[in-house]
């Protein structure tokens, strides 16, 4: 796995650049994070990486659109606003999980 | 006397009793297993009946013609499920206790859970065919649709059968071909996917077969409503791609029965550990089949070999030893994709699809990720081993796990042989 330093941030990252080890992510390295993407963070933003950050820790899988949506409260149209286009990627990348499974 | 009871009988049901009988004494335990109905669908006969391939008669029989002798066959509908009381009522008041018990209730295909599905264009431009009713249909549809818009559409994944609607829009340009109206036809394949397939090798292998046909792919689309006036889907970020016939896959969901007892996750789905399909909350309730939440293929295929190991451990469990089995989450898929070819798939849990030879290693007889008539005929025999060998639970020369050998994979460089 590769190793990178992020503003100060050393981290772990597969080939796409999510992070391997949940636990080298912080609040700070969020907003490193979603700047490399383009998008600068609300309260609205960490509405969802909050709840996706607690559901992994509980579930040990990153949540899908539609469980952000019905578990989490933020309704589908609204990440897609948040974080465009790939709003399932986007967010992952941001709370430091992995990309949530395509279910073959 | 013990009570096991099976709740569904398809594929991972029938399968479980049937193997489970042969080695429960019938002295000791009691086998119930509980469906709605009599009829026990082919479900992978579905793909085949919008284009006249199959014929109805083909692709159902009796359930009951397939649950062995000492099986208690109960039909009704389950209203919930008390794991806290090990009891299970239905929906007309009957009551049925268990020492173990088994989820097999699938999954199905919910065209309420998108707005618009539902309209007046439902059955009209609007069709399913992973239903037999929307199959049949969608045969008729298709007689009279000789120009326009054919759009292929998945709503969300997981689907049961990822495959299936890739391999609808193969056969739905041959079929066209083969008429002699392709060139009146646009094809759009509409995927959530950020491609072709969930998985890389695949996805672009399956991806430059959608590009030969000219087939046009519209990628990373979540379908927010269907416009029934302006005949059109319209995504969650307001991106819009009209149809003049529309096949969907809808929203799939686990039973609802699951989600009253409070089992399921979002979709119904039963949370179990991925390699015993041991629900998360209940040690004597096991989730097989399409109704669990492991990350894999909800396919007939991940059923069998799941069953495999599901069995050995239960009767290590029943007998109080630890249950040494793992599944891999193992699958593998037929691709038609026209003019009497078909493709192979061959993957688990940690291996994507990847080109080599199956069932033997290097040998075959069928190619993994390339089209051959071989693989076609593959397709079409596996409905009479179907119901002739996997129902019954009889023996298959296929390893339950995933074989690595003879398996290349375009990406590394490092032999793979494990």
């Amino acid at each position: 796995m590769p190793v990178t330093t992020l503003d100060g941030h050393q981290i772990h990252v597969n080939d796409e650049g999510f992070l391997t080890d949940p636990n080298e992510w912080d609040d700070s390295l969020a907003t490193v994070l979603a700047a490399q993407i383009g998008i600068t963070l609300t309260d609205a933003h960490w509405k969802a990486i909050r709840f996706l950050r607690k559901d992994f820790e509980e579930q040990g899988e990153t949540a899908t659109l539609r469980r952000v949506a019905t578990v989490g409260g933020v309704p589908i149209k609204e990440l897609f606003a948040l974080f465009p286009q790939k709003p399932a990627k986007k967010m992952a990348y941001i709370s430091g999980l992995p990309k949530p499974q395509g279910c073959v | 006397m013990k009570r096991l009871l099976v709740l569904g009988a398809g594929t991972a049901g029938t399968m479980i009793v049937n193997k489970l009988r042969r080695r429960l004494a019938a002295t000791d335990w009691h086998i119930t297993v509980v469906d709605r109905d009599d009829v026990h669908p082919y479900q992978p006969g579905y793909l085949f009946l919008p284009f006249g391939t199959y014929k109805p008669e083909q692709v159902s029989r009796s359930r009951h013609a397939f649950l062995p002798d000492g099986v208690d066959f109960v039909i009704g509908e389950v209203d919930r499920v008390d794991g806290a009381a090990d009891l299970v009522t239905l929906t007309d008041g009957r009551t049925l206790a268990y020492d173990y018990l088994v989820i097999a209730s699938g999954t199905s295909p919910r065209p309420d859970q998108t707005p618009g599905m539902l309209g007046s264009e439902w059955r009209r431009s609007i069709f399913d065919f992973f239903t037999f009713d929307g199959a049949q249909a969608l045969a008729s549809a298709l007689k009279e649709f000789d120009h326009g818009r054919l759009v292929v559409h998945i709503t969300d994944m997981p689907i049961k059968c990822p495959v299936a609607p890739l391999e609808f829009t193969f056969l739905a340009d041959s079929w066209l071909r083969k008429r002699g109206i392709r060139d009146r036809v646009e094809l759009v394949y509409v995927t959530p996917l950020p491609g072709a397939f969930t998985k890389p090798i695949a996805s672009a292998h399956l991806g430059s077969m959608l590009d030969e046909r000219k087939i046009h792919v519209e990628s990373d689309f979540l379908v927010e409503h269907i416009d029934n006036e302006k005949k059109m889907l319209v995504s969650f970020d307001e991106r819009e791609v009209p149809f003049d016939l529309l096949v969907t896959i809808p929203l799939n969901m686990g039973a609802d029965f699951v989600a009253r007892s409070g089992l399921g996750n979002e979709l119904n789905y039963i949370p179990v550990d991925r390699h015993t399909l041991q629900s998360k909350q209940f040690a004597n309730i096991f989730a097989v089949g399409d109704s669990s939440d492991i990350p894999t293929s909800k396919a007939g295929s991940v059923a069998h070999f799941s069953v495999e190991i599901f069995v050995d451990n239960f009767l290590q469990l029943i007998q109080g030893r630890p249950m040494t089995g793992a599944f891999d989450g193992h699958a593998n898929c037929f691709i038609e994709s026209g003019d009497h070819k078909g493709l192979l798939i061959d993957f688990n849990y940690d291996t994507e699809p990847l080109p080599g030879a199956y069932p033997l290693p290097l040998v075959g007889p069928m190619g993994l990720l390339k089209e051959t008539r071989a693989n076609h005929l593959g397709k079409l025999a596996f409905r009479w081993i179907y119901w002739n060998v996997l129902l019954p639970g009889r023996w298959m020369p296929l390893p339950a796990h995933m074989s690595m050998i003879g398996k290349k994979n375009p990406n590394r460089t490092e032999n793979l042989i494990t």
